[in-house]
C-alpha cells in the first residue's frame, strides 16, 4: 500500500481578463471576462514510505499546485488523492497534523517573535507532550545548529538562518512526511549544503519520506533518487535521474588535451564541440562508438597530454528534457 | 479540535507582543485625551442650557461615560487584524490551513488578544490621569467617577468581558470581509464611522432621540460600549441591566456563528495565491 496516491488530479484556475487599453479596466467593470487555466491536467503517481523524490518543471508547470493539493490547502477539480488514507483537503485536520511543510518563498515562523518562542507556539498548536517536544526539538537545533539563532527574532535571521529554522519548525511535530517546496532558494552554498545534509539524514535515520520541488538540480542529484518531471500541468517523466538523462540527453563528451595544438578528429559519431589552443572538446554517440574506443583512436593518432570523460550538466539534461517536450513556460 | 490549548497559547503569545508597542499607547492615549476633553466640553455647554433637567444622564454621568468611551475606545471594533490583512495581502491566508486548527478559532483568539492587549495600558493611563489625579488637582468635576455600587461594579466586569468578546466576534466579520474582499481598505473605511455612532463613542446613546432609543439598545454595538458604561454610572440597573448583559450574549453568539460559517465559505473559495 503506497503512502501517496495520486490519480488523475486535475486543477484548473479562473483568472479575470482585462481588455486592452485605456478604457480596459473601464469595460471590465461592466462585463468581466474570465479565462481558464489548466494547471494541473490529470496527474498520477504513487509514493512509498521512505521514498525522497524530486518533483521538477519549469515555472508555472504545476509543482506548487501540486505540493498545495498533497498538503490539504487546495482542492482539485478532479481526481483521487489519498495521503495514509486520508483525503487531504476533506480530513484536512488529521492530515495536517501529520505532515510537515516547508516554502522556501514564505516563512511559517512568526516574524517578530524569538525563534524559540515560535517553537513552542507550535508544540501548542501541535499539542505536543512537554518532555517529547523537548526532546525533538533538542534533537533538531543540534542537527541544524541553531543554538545561537533560538533567541532572536525571526525578521533578524539571514535568510540561510532562518530556512534551517524553517525546516527544524517543520519537524517539530514529528511528521512522517515532509514537503519541501524550493527550500534551497536564493541560499548561500553552505547552507545549501546544510539543507541537502538535514533532508538527507531525516530520509535515512527517521524513514521520513520527502517530497521536493527545487529548481536547483544539484538538490536533485544530491538527494533524490526519484525523479518526476511536470510540464503543463502533466507528468513527463518519472524515474531514476540516470534513466531521465540518458533519455534527454543521450551524448557524452571528451575533454581532450594535446602536446600540441588540437587536431581535427574525423570520427563517424564524433562531434566537435568547442577548441582553444590545445584543449579540445568532442561529444559522441555512445552507442555508436564507446569512450574507450574513441580515446584509444585518438591516442594512436595523437599525443595527448590529458583526457577525460563528462557527462552534460544537469541543467543541460533538464532544459534539453523541457524543449523536448515542449513545456517552457508559456 | 476545539481543545482550547492552541488558542490560549495564540492569545498569549500575540498579548505580550502587543504590549510591547509603548509609543503607539502612549500616542493612543493623547489622542484619547484629547478627544475626550473637547466632547466633555461640549457637554458642558450643552447640559449648562438648561437641559439637564430633562436630560437622561446627568453631567457627571456623561463625563465618566466619555473617560470610559476614551479608555476602552480601542476595544471597540472599528478596524480588522492587521495580521490578517497582511495574509491576506501576500497571499499567505491558505498557509494558516497547514495548522490542524479551526481556522475561526484561531483568528478570534488572536483578534481578542490584538485588541485587549493594547486597551490595558491606554485604560490605565486615562484611570490615572481623569480617575486619580483630577481630583486631586482640582478638576474633581471633570473626573472619571468611581462605579455606582458594589453591584454596579461587578456587573460592569462581566459586561466588559462579554464586551471583548462581541468585539472580537464583530473584529472577525471585518476580517472576513478582508479575506473575501482580498483587501482591508473598503471595509476599515466603511465600519469606524458605523462603530464611532452606534457604539455611543460619538453621542451617548441615552442622549439620542426617545423613539430611537430602543432601536439603538438592541442593535450589536451597544454592547461594545453603551452597556457596560450606562451599567457602570448605575444608568442600567436591575433587570434592565441584565437584560443588557443578556443582549451582549446573544449578539456574541449570533456573530460567532456567523462568522464561522462564513470563514468555511471563504476558506472553500480560496484559492492560495502565488506559485
Amino acid at each position: 500500500m503506497p503512502q501517496i496516491l495520486v490519480e488523475g488530479l486535475a486543477k484548473t484556475y479562473r483568472v479575470a481578463e482585462r481588455d486592452r487599453g485605456a478604457w480596459g479596466p473601464v469595460r471590465g467593470l461592466i462585463h468581466r471576462r474570465w479565462r481558464d487555466i489548466a494547471a494541473l491536467k490529470g496527474v498520477s503517481f504513487s509514493l512509498g514510505r521512505g521514498e525522497l523524490v524530486g518533483l521538477i518543471g519549469p515555472n508555472g508547470a504545476g509543482k506548487s499546485t501540486t505540493i498545495k493539493i498533497l498538503s490539504g490547502i487546495l482542492m482539485p477539480d478532479a481526481g483521487r488523492c489519498e495521503v495514509d488514507g486520508l483525503i487531504p483537503w476533506r480530513d484536512r485536520v488529521r492530515h495536517v497534523a501529520r505532515i510537515g511543510v516547508v516554502f522556501g518563498q514564505r516563512t511559517q515562523l512568526w516574524w517578530d517573535l524569538p525563534v524559540i518562542e515560535g517553537f513552542d507556539l507550535l508544540a501548542a498548536i501541535y499539542r505536543l507532550p512537554a518532555a517529547r517536544y523537548r526532546a525533538t526539538r533538542e534533537e533538531m537545533v543540534a542537527r541544524m545548529r541553531l543554538e545561537r539563532l533560538l533567541d532572536q527574532p525571526v525578521r533578524q535571521l539571514s535568510l540561510g538562518q532562518r530556512m534551517r529554522c524553517e525546516i527544524a519548525a517543520a519537524m517539530l511535530h514529528e511528521p512522517a512526511l515532509l514537503f519541501l517546496d524550493e527550500p534551497t532558494i536564493g541560499l548561500d552554498a553552505p547552507s545549501k549544503l546544510a539543507v541537502r545534509e538535514f533532508v538527507a539524514a531525516l530520509n535515512r535515520e527517521r524513514g521520513v519520506t520527502v517530497i521536493l520541488t527545487t529548481h536547483d538540480m544539484h538538490d536533485i542529484e544530491a538527494l533524490a533518487r526519484r525523479v518526476i518531471v511536470i510540464g503543463n500541468g502533466a507528468i513527463l517523466a518519472d524515474g531514476p535521474i540516470d534513466v531521465l538523462r540518458a533519455g534527454a540527453l543521450a551524448e557524452r563528451r571528451l575533454h581532450v588535451d594535446f602536446a600540441g595544438p588540437a587536431p581535427v578528429i574525423a570520427i563517424a559519431g564524433v562531434e566537435e564541440r568547442a577548441r582553444d589552443g590545445r584543449a579540445l572538446e568532442l561529444s559522441f554517440d555512445p552507442s555508436a562508438i564507446a569512450a574507450a574506443t574513441l580515446i584509444a583512436r585518438i591516442a594512436a593518432d595523437h599525443a595527448v597530454e590529458d583526457i577525460h570523460v563528462v557527462e552534460p550538466a544537469i541543467e543541460e539534461v533538464i532544459a534539453r528534457f523541457y524543449q523536448l517536450h515542449g513545456a517552457q513556460e508559456a | 479540535m476545539m481543545a482550547p490549548r492552541p488558542y490560549l497559547a495564540a492569545f498569549a503569545g500575540r498579548f505580550q507582543l502587543m504590549l510591547q508597542y509603548r509609543a503607539a499607547a502612549l500616542a493612543g492615549f493623547v489622542t484619547q485625551c484629547w478627544w475626550g476633553s473637547i466632547k466633555i466640553m461640549i457637554y458642558a455647554a450643552f447640559f449648562h442650557a438648561q437641559v439637564a433637567a430633562r436630560s437622561p444622564i446627568s453631567l457627571p454621568q456623561a463625563i465618566t461615560y466619555t473617560w470610559l468611551a476614551q479608555a476602552f475606545f480601542i476595544l471597540t471594533p472599528w478596524a480588522g487584524d492587521p495580521d490578517v490583512a497582511a495574509k491576506v495581502r501576500t497571499g499567505a491566508v491558505g498557509y494558516d490551513r497547514l495548522r490542524p486548527l479551526d481556522a475561526y478559532a484561531w483568528w478570534y483568539a488572536n483578534a481578542a488578544a490584538w485588541m485587549t492587549a493594547r486597551a490595558i495600558p491606554r485604560a490605565g493611563l486615562m484611570f490615572l490621569l481623569t480617575a486619580l489625579i483630577f481630583p486631586l488637582v482640582g478638576l474633581g468635576a471633570w473626573s472619571w467617577r468611581p462605579p455606582a455600587g458594589i453591584e454596579a461594579a461587578a456587573l460592569f466586569v462581566i459586561s466588559l468581558l462579554l464586551l471583548v468578546t462581541l468585539s472580537s466576534a464583530i473584529v472577525m466579520l471585518i476580517n472576513l470581509c478582508v479575506a473575501a474582499t482580498l483587501t482591508d481598505r473598503g471595509v476599515n473605511n466603511f465600519v469606524p464611522p458605523l462603530v464611532i455612532v452606534f457604539s455611543g463613542n460619538l453621542i451617548p446613546l441615552p442622549l439620542f432621540p426617545d423613539w430611537a432609543r430602543t432601536a439603538l439598545f438592541l442593535q450589536p454595538f451597544a454592547g461594545v460600549m453603551d452597556i457596560p458604561v450606562r451599567i457602570y454610572f448605575g444608568g442600567l440597573t436591575g433587570a434592565a441591566a441584565l437584560a443588557g448583559l443578556g443582549l451582549q450574549l446573544f449578539w456574541t453568539v449570533v456573530l460567532i456563528a456567523a462568522g464561522w460559517m462564513w470563514m468555511r465559505r471563504v476558506m472553500g473559495r480560496l484559492q492560495v495565491q502565488g506559485g
